[in-house]
């Protein structure tokens, strides 16, 4: 390894070469402060906070982007650098909107953060023109909030929807002071080729990209006593809920979350885990029908809207290779206002359906057209986690001191195989325990998939099942989803099934997450996942007796007439930002409907 | 064509150009009339000068006698439409069109010369030859070398001037190494406003090792003011196609691209015109001059911003990506264009090479001062009695360039001020007026050469104004990618807005003067950390007129609006 010396605020040090000033001030406990910076992701030096002084430069550098050399004598401490820093925030401060205490981000806001840090006093410019009004704040969209006023244009929203998704569905248009981030033309997130995933929302340092704030729609329903009001709970929920409240990414606080959503006046609390039991059921069963008697192979999981979006604007020709599931919250909405009415007599009008997503882009999929197959709307309204997290903050509950509570019946049952949906590869893995199961009608001997676990973009493994070599491909981020379905349409794509999630580390990193949700975090709230997977008495869906038991009672049996109607949909090809000519209004499945 | 070809078209060009050069010419002509067809005396209605003078000519039947030749500018901006008739070389001011006959039976037939339309210095001398000007007494013209004596964009005029010698020296007599370390003696620096030694900048990209390198001509000249690039690109395009070539020889490169803004129709005309001739005689393309080596250009237009004339942003451009600067380094010559190592120099830069090839370096070394050599061109303009083009060896002074070349301040006015290398630059006082002109010099008072705008102010004219305008300029044009430049040109540009209007406070200087080192310190790029000049600068020479809009509410020059007194504002 080839290193560099040099002499960072009288400390002489020797770092590796290609470091950056930043990277290696963080080697003798200086952490430049930084706005605009994402390792790897958006290395602009833009936002000039993190402007140090090297010796002999005729400016200020940002130590973000400036490589270390030989001998390089940099000082991050002088009076130069600490005023310029001030003047910039200053300046940043001089045309945010001073309307903290009311903004989503209050108190989880890195300029909020920063200012304090740097002990910014206040703001001397006097009545400085700002570069934007309340009318260009963006509500277009069902999912994510644009709110200019807010940006600092560090541009990471930019980056990540770029980099990260592959998409840059937004980027700075205009000039100079009236610079704005916004999609081609300022139109609305809603009109252009947004997955709705929500990740520009976890990396914006400020409130000017947030979800769609939906807890005044829930706050009424749960007043309103004509209504039974019932909730659902995604898998990565509960490993992240507890950030809320303060407690570390990754705490596993299911019985606690069941306890808090009684508190604040649900009339049944049940689980997506449920019906992610179920999805493994059809999907499952759906694969084996596929590989036996000839369907579009490789066949894709279909759970993750943002996913569900980006095919079908991208690859529109693809759609085919989806699976019919609809994904657990809309498996769930719908058996909710048919099953579970049923069972529990109530009409289904009356009930009003709620879920708590890690994801903004599930707002989206619940007011699709077509998931309306109980006859109603099947899901009202979708919280993301951050949502609950403030709805719950409202009626003052304490996190610590919360008894753990169990999921309603009848749907509230589930398995380990059903929380690791909430990782990148626990749908796979999840899919291939009961595959092997039914396939081979024998135990499955090690029921941990480990070669689909973990954050590398695109994994891959092969699986004896009986006589059958399955090949299975699990990818997360829309950049690496578009490497997989690149090779599917070129038919280099040899395997059978391919599991892809929109947001990178899975659910559990999904654009509705607690904030900050970064490396570091996904990894513990991963970990959190398959902790929770080992503590459950059972681990296998087709072992799950609720399941069983909807089956039996209503059902009747696997890609059934009633589970076609209720559990299975179609896709509707979109185009980038139009429908391209000659692609039919929705692609049939092979036999739905 | 080869190089024999080559010296066989010069020779018969340069026949039909002998008359303009004071040798005997072989043809029938006794007089060539240059019709400058600048911007400037467009402008002015050079055409229909044109029109009545060759009207004239027939009516009288010169034709056989007489050559009437558009050329480029020829300099004398203010005093167009203006027309040169050699052999002698007399130069015609605002020449109208009901002019055209006196000067066709007066000069062209009786041989006399028409006083009323020849210069007439400020103390009332008549100049009537060009070499008689002291306009053009004082100017070295290098990078001008052709204006206003060639058609446009005739390759053949080129070529009889000299033009392709230097390609074919450095093809034919020179590695590349030789033409890089020719261009690194002669000490020319950038002259587009950075003044970075050009020949470093070469040998740093032949130096690369890559596939593909490129050349790029930076003609995204926008300083307000600023034009010489615009002449060089319209009048002399070949000048600039030659010297692309001869650099993409010395550093390897097969392949250039000539950024020009959009709002210069005229130079992307031209030039395009001379990029199709100078393929079609084979000067461009594949083999050039019968040798191995391949190189062809391509223009890509600007589409109206300022800060597209950084180096970066003009990169991201050409990509076809928003104009935006990014932090170097990387720097383009090592990974520039498309990542491939990268010469990006200005057209005055390029304009200047050919003659550096030819002549050797020691000869342009030899004009100029000890750290800035050569000659710089400079666009007077302002409250100067000669707006124009101007060129002269580096040195010069302040003093011998306003009062001799600009023929001083009009209207009996006395100077105040040369405000010099535009928005980024700043201003210099009478006091300073003696100053030879160069890169260290300008820069030790505050301001720079940049690419070479000089504005001359007079004791009308309000600093504390001149700083807003300037500074309206910058914040208008800035990109919008780094905080201090985006919203620290907004706030500085209020904080003036606020004191010319008579609202300022004496803390709004403190704080002007704390944002403005503030953003000059951190701006990402050029445009943001030279945009406070403006400011500095006529802060540290003329702050009482700054005091006295805030504590009097008056402006000195009165130039801007005040409350009434006694009424609070």
């Amino acid at each position: 390894m080839a290193t560099v010396t040099l002499t960072i605020d009288n400390v002489k040090l020797e770092v590796e070469q290609g470091s950056t000033i930043l990277d290696a001030a963080k080697k003798i406990g200086i952490n430049i402060p930084t706005l605009c910076y994402m390792k790897e992701i958006n290395v602009i030096g833009a936002c000039r906070i993190c402007v140090v002084e090297v010796q002999g430069a005729r400016a200020l550098q940002a130590a973000c982007v400036t490589p270390v050399t030989e001998g390089m004598v940099v000082k991050t401490n002088s009076a130069v650098v600490r005023a310029s820093r001030k003047m910039t925030l200053e300046l940043i401060q001089s045309n945010h909107p001073q309307e903290c205490n009311t903004c989503l981000r209050n108190n989880n806001c890195e300029l909020q953060a920063l200012s304090e840090a740097m002990g910014l006093k206040e703001v001397r410019f006097v009545r400085p023109a700002q570069s934007h009004k309340k009318d260009d704040i963006d509500n277009s969209s069902p999912s994510i909030v644009r709110d200019p006023r807010k940006c600092i244009l560090c541009r990471r929203c930019v980056a990540v929807c770029e980099k990260v998704q592959g998409i840059k569905c937004i980027s700075t248009i205009n000039r100079g002071f009236e610079t704005i981030v916004a999609p081609p033309f300022n139109q609305g997130l809603n009109d252009v080729n947004c997955a709705m995933c929500g990740q520009c929302t976890l990396v914006c340092p400020t409130g000017a990209i947030t979800e769609v704030d939906d807890t005044g729609k829930v706050w009424r329903a749960l007043d309103d006593s004509t209504k039974h009001v019932v909730v659902q709970t995604a898998p990565a929920v509960r490993v992240a809920i507890a950030e809320e409240f303060g407690m570390e990414p990754g705490t596993v606080s299911t019985g606690k979350l069941v306890a808090a959503l009684r508190r604040l006046g649900f009339d049944s609390v049940m689980d997506t885990d449920f019906t992610a039991d179920l999805t493994i059921i059809e999907e499952g069963n759906e694969f084996i029908k596929r590989v036996t008697e000839g369907g579009v192979l490789p066949m894709i999981t279909s759970c993750s809207p943002g996913w569900i979006k980006y095919i079908e604007m991208y690859y529109p020709d693809l759609l085919a290779h989806l699976s019919t599931c609809k994904s657990p919250q809309q498996m769930f909405g719908a058996l909710a206002k048919s099953f579970y009415a049923e069972k529990k007599g109530i009409d289904p009008a009356t009930i009003y359906s709620v879920s708590i997503m890690p994801c903004t882009a599930k707002k989206f999929e619940a007011g699709r057209d077509e998931l309306k197959d109980s006859g109603y709307q099947d899901v009202d309204v979708v919280l993301t986690t951050r949502e609950l997290g403030r709805m719950l903050r409202e009626i003052g509950v304490d996190w610590e001191s919360l008894a753990e509570e169990e999921y309603d019946a009848p749907m509230g049952l589930s398995t380990g195989a059903a929380v690791i949906f909430g990782a990148t590869g626990g749908v796979m893995e999840a899919a291939v325990r009961t595959v092997y199961e039914v396939l081979t009608k024998e135990a499955m001997p090690n029921i941990n998939l480990t070669p689909v676990r973990g954050m590398e973009g695109i994994k891959e493994a092969t699986l004896k099942v009986g006589d059958l070599d399955v090949k299975v491909a699990v990818a997360h981020t829309l950049g690496n989803a578009r490497k997989l379905l690149d090779k599917i349409r070129a038919g280099e794509a040899d395997y059978h099934f391919i599991e892809i999630m929109c947001c990178p580390g899975g659910c559990i990193g999904g654009g509705g997450q607690p904030i900050p949700t970064n490396l570091e975090v996904r990894l513990k709230r991963i970990a959190g996942i398959y902790k929770a997977d080992e503590e459950l008495p059972i681990r296998k869906s087709h072992e799950n007796p609720a399941i069983k038991a909807v089956y039996e009672e209503f059902l009747v049996e696997p890609l059934g007439e009633k589970s076609h109607k209720l559990l299975h949909t179609h896709y509707v090809p979109r185009g980038v930002y139009r429908k391209p000519e000659g692609l039919p209004d929705r692609i049939p499945s092979e036999d739905h409907h | 064509m080869n190089f024999t070809e080559l010296e066989l078209l010069r020779a018969t060009a340069k026949e039909t150009i002998k008359l303009r050069l004071g040798e005997e010419p072989s043809d029938n002509y006794k007089y060539h009339v240059l019709v400058c067809g600048g911007t400037g005396c467009i402008s002015i209605g050079c055409k229909n000068t044109l029109e009545s003078l060759q009207e004239s000519i027939t009516k009288n039947n010169l034709q056989d006698q007489v050559k009437v030749v558009v050329t480029g500018c020829m300099g004398t901006c203010e005093m167009g439409p203006v027309i040169t008739v050699f052999p002698e070389g007399y130069y015609y001011c605002r020449v109208q069109p009901e002019d055209a006959d006196d000067i066709v039976s007066t000069h062209l037939m009786g041989g006399k010369i028409v006083e009323r339309l020849c210069y007439h210095a400020a103390d009332g001398s008549v100049q009537p030859r060009k070499n008689d000007m002291t306009f053009f007494k004082k100017q070295k013209r290098n990078a001008l070398r052709n204006c206003g004596l060639i058609n446009q964009t005739s390759i053949e005029e080129y070529i009889a001037m000299d033009g392709y010698k230097a390609l074919a020296k450095a093809l034919k007599q020179m590695t590349p190494q030789q033409v890089v370390d020719e261009v690194k003696k002669s000490g020319l620096r950038g002259r587009g406003g950075a003044g970075f030694p050009t020949g470093v900048k070469w040998q740093f990209v032949l130096d690369q090792q890559s596939d593909q390198k490129y050349i790029v001509c930076n003609g995204d000249e926008g300083d307000p003011g600023a034009f010489m690039d615009r002449s060089v690109l319209e009048d002399d395009p070949y000048s600039v196609i030659e010297a692309m070539t001869v650099g993409g020889y010395a550093v390897g490169a097969s392949k250039g691209f000539a950024y020009i803004r959009l709002e210069y129709p005229r130079a992307i005309d031209h030039f395009n015109k001379a990029l199709e001739r100078s393929r079609e005689i084979g000067l461009l393309g594949n083999n050039i001059l019968g040798t191995d080596f391949c190189f062809d250009i391509e223009i890509r237009v600007g589409a109206g911003a300022f800060v597209c004339g950084e180096e970066t942003a003009l990169l991201a451009s050409i990509e076809g990506r928003r104009g935006e600067p990014r932090p170097r380094p990387p720097f383009p010559a090592v990974s520039g264009l498309f990542n491939k190592p990268t010469i990006i120099n200005n057209v005055e830069s390029w304009a200047s090479i050919c003659p550096i090839i030819v002549n050797g370096a020691e000869w342009y070394a030899s004009m100029g001062t000890e750290k800035s050599k050569g000659t710089k061109v400079f666009t007077l303009a302002g409250k100067i009695t000669n707006t124009g083009l101007v060129e002269i060896p580096l040195g010069l002074t302040l003093r011998e360039m306003v009062e001799d070349i600009g023929g001083g301040v009009p209207d009996g006015k006395a100077f105040k001020a040369a405000q010099t290398g535009g928005p980024s630059g700043g201003c210099i006082p009478a006091a300073y007026l003696d100053t030879p002109i160069d890169y260290e010099n300008l820069a030790a008072l505050g301001s720079i050469v940049g690419s070479g705008g000089m504005i001359i102010v007079d004791e009308g004219t309000c600093m504390v104004d001149l700083a807003k305008f300037y500074l309206g300029f910058t914040q208008d044009e800035s990109c919008g990618k780094c905080t201090p430049c985006r919203i620290g040109t907004k706030r500085m540009l209020e904080i003036l807005e606020r004191i010319t209007k008579g609202l300022g406070k004496e803390e709004d200087l403190d704080l002007l003067v704390e944002l403005a080192n503030s953003v000059k310190a951190s701006a990402l790029c050029g445009l943001g950390q030279t945009a406070p000049n403006p400011i500095l600068s006529t802060l540290r020479y003329f702050r009482d007129e700054f005091e006295a809009h805030i504590k009097d509410k008056t402006c000195p020059a009165g130039v801007c609006k005040m409350p009434r007194k006694g009424l609070k504002s």
